[in-house]
């Protein structure tokens, strides 16, 4: 290993769950207001992981009151409490833009099934 | 603040993050040991410094096998002086500098040779703005422009700068910051980048300008506010 990546190892967190691009996600995130923090939600498709190691980010999309918003996290950020995996999309792809032109039905993405191997 | 100084050899640049979760942008240097090869005192040299080793290579001379024999050292890749002016408690022949002389949130200078550029235009030289894309000039838009007049003076000026061989030379940025000290493995993080290709040696400084926070030494005296 080299010594650059044992400084982002014993920096990066390990209570991340396995999450894909395609997955539904909800990000609990810390917010400081001031002096008080509070932890936001914001839930939505993985639409990429990009980067790698500690640098590693993921964005978010969800379409809220008819507006598509993204939001790009850190992976390994300190200020995401933790994330919850709420459903597994089959995809085809690893970067999820055609979803961005697609609003309605045509952005559904279908479930994956887990099989028992690799349940 | 006592002059302190290590070699390094920059090994590549990351990003962690601070106190306030913020992402800072950081350069992995694996600092020392560095042996104290050399003492240098007013009676013998004509002023203080110390002379430290770092690292090993294949093959070495025999003179220079000779000098730092003295110290218990076989080979070094780098040496380096420090100067000492009055500083009183010199360190001993043999003596080994290990990273953590520096501490975080220490500020520091990072001297080291810059990446070779080759032969460069202005543009990217001296950042000259070149010329319009278009608007009627004709196939110049990364041109110095003139670089003279004509018969008065009938030459173009000493110094004028123009394309050129640019970097590889020894390159010093001031106040930089020590983000976080690694003693197992023997590493410093660096806030922001450093001079030189990774694996290459860099030599840190404590901050010629003082640490942050810390008053300047010249007495300035208050006066002058409405």
């Amino acid at each position: 290993m080299n010594k650059v990546d044992l400084v982002e190892s014993a920096r990066m967190r390990d209570d991340i769950p396995d999450f894909r691009p395609g997955d539904t996600v909800k990000v609990h995130a810390r917010v400081v207001e001031g002096s008080r923090s509070r932890i936001q939600v914001f839930e939505g498709v993985v639409l990429r992981r990009q980067g790698g190691g500690l640098r590693e980010t993921f964005t978010v999309r969800k379409v809220s009151f008819g507006v598509g918003v993204e939001r790009t996290y850190p992976v390994h950020s300190p200020i995401i409490d933790h994330i919850e995996l709420t459903r597994r999309g089959k995809v085809r792809r690893a970067k999820l833009y055609y979803l961005r032109d697609r609003v309605g039905k045509k952005a559904r993405i279908r479930e994956k099934r887990e099989t028992a191997a690799n349940g | 603040m006592a002059a302190k100084a290590i070699l390094g050899t920059k090994l590549g640049m990351t990003q962690v993050f601070d106190d306030e979760n913020r992402i800072v942008p950081v350069t992995v240097v694996e600092a020392g040991p560095c042996t104290i090869t050399q003492v240098k005192t007013v009676d013998t040299d004509g002023y203080t410094a110390v002379q430290m080793a770092f690292g090993s290579r294949k093959h070495t001379n025999k003179p220079a096998a000779g000098h730092l024999a003295k110290a218990g050292v076989d080979s070094a890749r780098t040496l380096a002086e420090l100067r000492l002016d009055g500083v009183d408690e010199l360190p001993e022949l043999g003596d080994t500098i290990e990273c953590d002389t520096f501490a975080r949130g220490e500020t520091i200078d990072v001297t080291a040779t810059s990446k070779g550029k080759g032969y460069a235009g202005v543009m990217k030289r001296h950042n000259f703005k070149g010329m319009g894309d278009g608007h009627g000039v004709k196939r110049k838009n990364r041109h110095p422009g003139s670089v003279g007049n004509a018969s008065t003076p009938g030459r173009t000026f000493k110094g004028k700068r123009m394309a050129g061989r640019m970097g590889g030379e020894r390159v010093t940025v001031q106040n930089l910051e020590v983000v976080d000290i690694d003693t197992t493995n023997g590493l410093i993080l660096v806030k922001g980048a450093v001079p030189g290709s990774n694996g290459s040696v860099v030599l840190i400084r404590s901050a010629a300008k003082g640490q942050q926070g810390e008053l300047p030494t010249t007495t300035n005296e208050e006066g002058g506010e409405a």
